[in-house]
């Protein structure tokens, strides 16, 4: 078990800049509980922020000392490093698994995964279907950026159509493995799923709707009523071989063609009233 | 009742949390009586989608610091292989019962010992173990879930019990512990950080090669003093003999007439069980050595364990084998004509 010191040791705190409290006047900051190191992610990298949105949505609810997170095998394995909660890192695909078991142990608890589309929607497929199908009172968070990232931009069952991958050099052919895998429609479908949206972070509007997907699928595990499933098209800059900018703008011009934005499953009015209840 | 009945019962007495597994021949019956008794009691109990994710379960349900086990069969055993990996370096206390089936591949449901190496050499990827129990009665397969749960928390430790489908599905007698239940504080466990303590983070996961070595000295340190103080086994006249079986398990049991039928003919034989097949009783075989003449390992498989019995011996004294393979299983008869055989080949007479 990696100890509080050890942590640290590896990442060390950054210099924080100050400023005279009478020339500036705070207006946002990110989120205490998202710890003050540097992250591991590249320069433009959409886990940081979606990291971000967890943590302020944690904070905003009060629920930091009652939430345990899972994070499996790709980049976002590290996220531990950066959220100021109880974590599990779980072996690749088997998040959901792993928060089931956490989650029938503390019924009460906050429970969620932070999933890449590696890891959820191919090698953890049948964790996925099954743990949804189940209607474990758990949020997953669904980062599709269409590759494998970790690996350094493998093809993924997210990947596009005629796409260049490293392990698609000619383009993705649709005819010889599959047209790109959308998962959110599919576990729409499953009775156990109570809450599916995708949603993107591509833009400040993109964001403010991403974090209230987040937000939504953080109050919903209080009704028990089933799954809270949040999928957000992410971006690799590297492994795409683009910068920030052009990721973003790959997002609108590509990416949500085939993975349109938007609510696939909303809860019933009868469950959201009793929201307000709980 | 039967040991796979017994089993079942001794970890709801054990007070266990949770139970999640997948159905397969020879011990099904664990996942039937529990789904019949947990509802009327405690615990939490899921039949899970395969066994790659039920050990999975494991690891999060032990994570949040819960009592938890499963069970299984060989080939659902070879799919835990990758949790119990997992299990091990992040420190996870759990038991996994493996109801040894004969392999290889989907082989067939008769009773095997084929499992050794697996359960005993690590299984998974990476340099680990597990704490490994024989039972070779149904009420050791009770004892053994209490001691299992124990030595798991003791040690924060994945605990095996290997059993076979014959002691799994026979009846006998049995007795259940009948002591308080103690279950350790876990202050290392994910149940959602207080403001009084930094955040809980249970990982296998280390990068630097520096860190991850420092891991492996950690784990390796607590090995050693799990081999200095858990070993287990059992003797039966040992103190007199001049050839000594080793057999675990069912073949113990086989091997105990065996010698009884020895003994009729003036052959001084005695059995050392091993009840830790890891730790395994290297020291005590090696101690033995220096006074037998020879030394039998018995196995339901084609010689596994026979290899730990040879480097015990290290060459004191000739180390023989003889197994049935595919779900067969020796009568005492038959072992008594290949040790009279073996006692004329080497002459130790």
């Amino acid at each position: 078990m990696l100890t509080e010191d050890l942590l640290h040791e590896e990442t060390e705190l950054i210099d924080k800049p100050s400023f005279p409290d009478e020339e500036y006047e705070l207006v946002y900051k990110k989120p205490d509980s998202l710890i003050d190191v540097p992250m591991h992610y590249c320069p433009g990298c959409a886990h940081s922020l979606v990291h971000k949105l967890i943590m302020e949505v944690i904070e905003e609810l009060g629920i930091q000392e009652e939430t345990v997170g899972v994070a499996p095998v790709g980049c976002s394995v590290f996220a531990y490093d950066y959220l100021d909660i109880d974590m599990q890192e779980a072996a690749h695909g088997r998040a959901t698994a792993v928060a089931t078991g956490i989650k029938r142990m503390l019924p009460d608890k906050y429970v969620f995964t932070y999933q890449g589309d590696g890891d959820l929607a191919a090698i953890g497929t049948a964790e996925t279907i099954h743990t949804i199908n189940r209607g474990e009172n758990i949020a997953i968070f669904f980062i599709n950026n269409a590759v494998y990232g970790m690996t350094s931009g493998q093809m993924a069952p997210t990947t596009l159509a005629d796409m260049v991958t490293t392990t698609s050099p000619y383009g993705r052919d649709v005819k010889t493995v599959g047209e790109p895998m959308k998962i959110s429609e599919l576990i729409s479908h499953l009775p156990g799923s109570f809450y599916v949206t995708r949603q993107a972070v591509n833009n400040a509007t993109a964001v403010r709707k991403a974090r209230k997907a987040i937000m939504n699928a953080f109050k919903y595990q209080k009704l028990k009523k089933g799954l809270s499933f949040v999928e957000i098209i992410g971006n690799c800059p590297s492994n795409w071989k683009m910068t920030p900018i052009q990721c973003n703008e790959f997002v609108d011009t590509n990416m949500i063609k085939t993975f349109p934005l938007g609510d696939i499953k909303l809860p019933k009015g009868e469950d959201l009233k009793q929201l307000s209840e709980v | 009742m039967k040991g796979n009945e017994a089993m079942a019962e001794a970890a709801i007495q054990a007070k266990a949390d949770a139970y999640f597994g997948y159905p397969i021949t020879p011990q099904s019956e664990v996942l039937e009586y529990l789904a019949l008794e947990m509802p009327k009691r405690h615990g939490i109990l899921l039949q899970a989608e395969s066994e790659v994710a039920a050990i999975n379960m494991i690891y999060g349900a032990s994570g949040a610091g819960a009592r938890v086990w499963t069970s299984s069969s060989s080939p659902g055993i070879s799919l835990m292989q990758e949790g119990l990996s997992y299990i091990a370096s992040a420190e996870l206390p759990c038991l996994v019962v493996n109801v040894n089936r004969a392999g290889p591949g989907l082989g067939t449901i008769q009773p095997a010992q084929g499992d050794y190496f697996q359960a005993t050499k690590g299984g998974g990827h990476g340099d680990y173990h597990l704490i490994v129990l024989a039972p070779a009665s149904v009420q050791e397969m009770s004892d053994f879930v209490f001691l299992g749960f124990e030595l798991a928390d003791k040690y924060r430790n994945p605990v095996m019990m290997l059993s076979d489908g014959a002691i799994g599905q026979m009846m006998e007698k049995v007795t259940f512990y009948n002591k308080e239940i103690v279950k350790p504080e876990k202050p290392w466990a994910t149940i959602g950080k207080p403001k009084s303590r930094p955040r809980n983070i249970l990982t296998s996961l280390y990068i630097k090669p520096d860190r991850m070595e420092l891991h492996n000295m950690h784990l390796q340190e607590k090995y050693k003093t799990i081999q200095e103080t858990e070993t287990r086994w059992e003797e039966i006249q040992v103190d007199d003999a001049d050839y000594i079986f080793v057999a675990f398990g069912l073949a113990a049991r086989v091997c105990h007439k065996t010698i009884q039928l020895a003994r009729e003919k003036g052959i001084k034989a005695g059995i050392l069980r091993p009840i830790t097949l890891w730790p395994f009783p290297s020291k005590r075989i090696a101690e033995i050595a220096d006074r037998a003449k020879l030394f039998i390992s018995v196995e339901l498989n084609a010689g596994q364990m026979v290899e730990d019995v040879r480097l015990a011996v290290n060459g004191k004294v000739p180390v023989e084998f003889y197994g049935r393979m595919g779900g067969m299983i020796p009568s005492p008869d038959e072992i008594l004509t290949k040790f009279e055989n073996l006692i004329i080949k080497h002459h130790v007479n």
